[in-house]
């Protein structure tokens, strides 16, 4: 068993690493999902039957679905000139795996959870999807970024909490999937409004006149 | 049925029904009927208190009900505000009023609907007890509002929702590792179940580990401060507030933000609990936080050239001068959940103003209106009046709850905080006046198309000026006394 909940550790920490390093939103999208579906198999560890397969139903197969009608309808394949290069995004995010496992060493002890490398990987994840947010133009890398976040707060719960009462984990789940289909409904209409979805065009809106 | 549920309930039903709706008439009669029942078990609520529903999971304590209250009150006036507003707002194309290129509304079934499930998502927040599901109603506050900023569909208020839903969404993810770091300190509490219930964590809050407490407050503070509008986070908001209909920013700042502040204060409530230790720790929080919102607020607003963003900064000014009240603990506390109240009714009634001028002049740059009391006297009068309310200039409620949080503040000994409140108070009134009283006064630049106030452009925001003037002049009874209670309850005195 704890091997198998190891061996979803290191897939986790490696679907980061493609998220920052990988040009391609399809790849993205699917590495995005394949975290979801990792996920999702952990609460089997602790017999949460329904949540691992509403779960993995959700972030395993509608946000894939989801995110890749958003692509064909917004025609964009690939995340061109990024704010932060590839190979630059690649060395941040080793950089902050370092920055993961450092603070997560610091953390105060805990009672035992189902791995201890939970801590780390969450946290990763989640400054993986910070980092998606803040250094990608498109629209849809945006989303994937928010995805990933959630992962890693979900990880991270996972990871502390034993029994979290099933309905409060339904209802976050519910959330995130009408968040990812409202951001898909507005991916469309930003990408019928301006024939693209990179959000270097959303500047019209600031303080100075222009 | 009970009637927390009911609360819940009737507006949820309501604007799932909307989206079927094709008859104009029969969408606005909704909107107002809705409102109006939603109001009267408000109201009922006080007289005869619901019990707690699922395992005290649901339930409105005071602080609950008295932001459910103002929200529904809001909802109650800006709905009103909408049917005359839904009336004007032609269907078919209209001209942008900033580019003058031409643009479709979404279909009103889409924003009636999206407003009563605003209103209900808005309830179980004041309604939640239990800090999982109190995240589950925030997060869909967000979700059930965006397509109300995308009311007028083109490429601003486009990019105003999308800022709107990414920018809080990930802030209310943060605030979701928040919850699970107050599971973490609650541990001690339930060896074998992870109850965040509110009763239960401030009963027993001296136990919970101070380290995790410690981090999930700096998550909480930073995830709903987000949804709040504190600076550093409040970057979403002007945009949001500037692009969405007049009666959106109204329901966004007057209600919205109360409910994202309603998520700090349950956190900072169990930390009152926990002892002065972590009480210190989240009070110097909220008034670092309440001070830097203030600045950033005064500097946008000095410079301000367009009269919704100045509003909306405005809110972002108030909102730290409610961190800052809460913060600074003793009698700033009631004065920060009276101002709460006050802020509310005079923010939204300056937005429903707002609107009437945006309709006439057709611009929302400052410079371009001119001559407001002569165009239109009955905007006119109620800008201004919203203009010294704002300012908190007697006899005005937002005065009395100001000067309340200044005293607060020189209780505490804490001369650097209070010098520094009231310049950042003297900045923005001098930033307001300039543009008000020039907006207010003059002759119009050009020939403006007269239409006519109609009475539901104005007794709305009359009605709400009118409440806080009342509250600067004689506070009620049982509304001092419920306001000493919360002002306990959250560490204050």
């Amino acid at each position: 068993m704890n091997t198998s909940i190891d061996l979803v550790m290191v897939c986790l920490v490696l679907s980061n690493l493609m998220l920052v390093g990988s040009s391609r939103i399809a790849v993205c999208i699917r590495f995005v999902a394949l975290q979801g579906v990792l996920l999702g198999l952990l609460p089997l560890a602790l017999h949460h039957w329904l949540l691992a397969g509403a779960s993995i139903a959700i972030k395993g197969t509608v946000f894939p679905w989801l995110l890749f009608r958003a692509m064909r309808e917004a025609n964009v394949r690939r995340e061109v000139e990024p704010y932060v290069g590839f190979s630059t995004s690649l060395m941040i995010g080793v950089a902050a795996l370092g920055i993961s496992s450092w603070i997560a060493s610091r953390l105060p002890p805990l009672a035992p959870s189902i791995s201890p490398m939970i801590l780390p990987v969450a946290l990763f994840t989640m400054i993986t999807g910070l980092f998606l947010i803040v250094s990608r133009r498109q629209a849809l890398t945006q989303v994937i970024g928010y995805l990933a976040l959630e992962n890693g707060v979900f990880a991270f719960g996972l990871g502390l909490v034993r029994e979290a009462p099933v309905i409060v984990e339904m209802g976050i789940l519910l959330d995130i999937f009408v968040a990812v289909f409202v951001m898909g409904i507005t991916i469309f209409h930003i990408s019928r409004e301006f024939d693209q979805i990179d959000t270097e065009q959303l500047t019209a809106l600031k303080d100075t006149p222009s | 049925m009970n009637l927390t549920l009911a609360l819940f309930l009737v507006p949820a039903v309501a604007g799932l029904a909307a989206f079927a709706i094709r008859s104009n008439r029969v969408l606005r009669f909704l909107l107002v009927g809705t409102a109006v029942v939603h109001s009267g078990l408000t109201a009922a609520g006080w007289v005869y208190p619901a019990a707690p529903v699922f395992g005290g999971w649901v339930h409105l304590d005071d602080l609950g009900r008295l932001f459910l209250s103002l929200t529904s009150a809001l909802f109650l006036a800006a709905s009103v505000y909408a049917v005359g507003y839904l009336r004007r707002e032609a269907p078919g194309r209209q001209t942008d009023v900033e580019e003058g290129f031409l643009f479709m509304n979404a279909p009103e079934a889409t924003f009636v609907g999206c407003l009563l499930l605003f209103l209900s998502t808005m309830t179980l927040v004041s309604a939640s007890q239990h800090f999982g599901l109190l995240w589950i109603a925030v997060e869909a506050t967000t979700l059930a509002s965006a397509p109300l900023i995308y009311y007028h569909r083109h490429h601003r208020s486009l990019e105003a929702t999308w800022k709107y839903l990414l920018i809080c969404s990930v802030g209310i993810a943060l605030a979701l590792l928040g919850n699970f770091l107050l599971t973490v300190a609650a541990t001690p509490l339930f060896r074998n179940e992870s109850a965040l219930l509110l009763g239960s964590l401030v009963k027993d809050a001296v136990l919970l580990d101070p380290r995790w407490l410690k981090a999930a407050f700096i998550f909480f503070l930073v995830g709903y401060g987000t949804k709040m509008g504190l600076a550093p986070m409040h970057t979403w908001l002007p945009d949001a507030h500037s692009e969405a209909p007049s009666v959106v920013s109204a329901l966004l700042s007057g209600a919205l933000l109360n409910n994202a502040l309603l998520g700090i204060l349950r956190a900072h409530n169990v930390c009152v609990a926990a002892g002065p230790g972590m009480k210190a720790f989240s009070s110097d929080l909220l008034v670092l936080f309440g001070l830097v919102s203030m600045a950033v607020a005064a500097v946008f607003i000095l410079k301000q050239m367009d009269f919704k963003r100045m509003l909306a900064y405005s809110s972002v000014e108030h909102m730290g001068i409610l961190a800052l009240g809460i913060g600074l603990g003793g009698s700033a506390v009631f004065g920060a959940v009276l101002h709460a109240i006050n802020h509310s009714l005079t923010k939204a009634m300056l937005f429903f103003a707002a609107g009437n001028i945006l309709a006439v002049y057709r611009t929302k740059s400052i410079q371009d209106v001119r001559g407001l009391l002569r165009v239109l006297p009955a905007t006119g009068t109620l800008w201004l009046m919203g203009f010294f309310a704002i300012t908190g200039s007697p006899p005005f409620g937002t005065f009395f709850s100001e000067l309340m949080i200044l005293k607060g503040a020189l209780d505490a000994g804490r001369t650097f905080v209070a010098v520094a409140y009231l310049a950042l108070l003297a900045l923005i009134f001098i930033g307001m006046a300039a543009s008000f009283l020039r907006m207010a006064q003059g002759t119009a630049p050009k020939p403006i198309i007269r239409t006519g106030e109609c009475l539901s452009a104005i007794v709305p925001p009359a009605v709400l000026v009118a409440a806080t003037l009342v509250l600067g002049l004689y506070v009620p009874p049982p509304l001092l006394a419920l306001l000493r209670r919360l002002a306990q309850w959250l560490g204050g005195a």
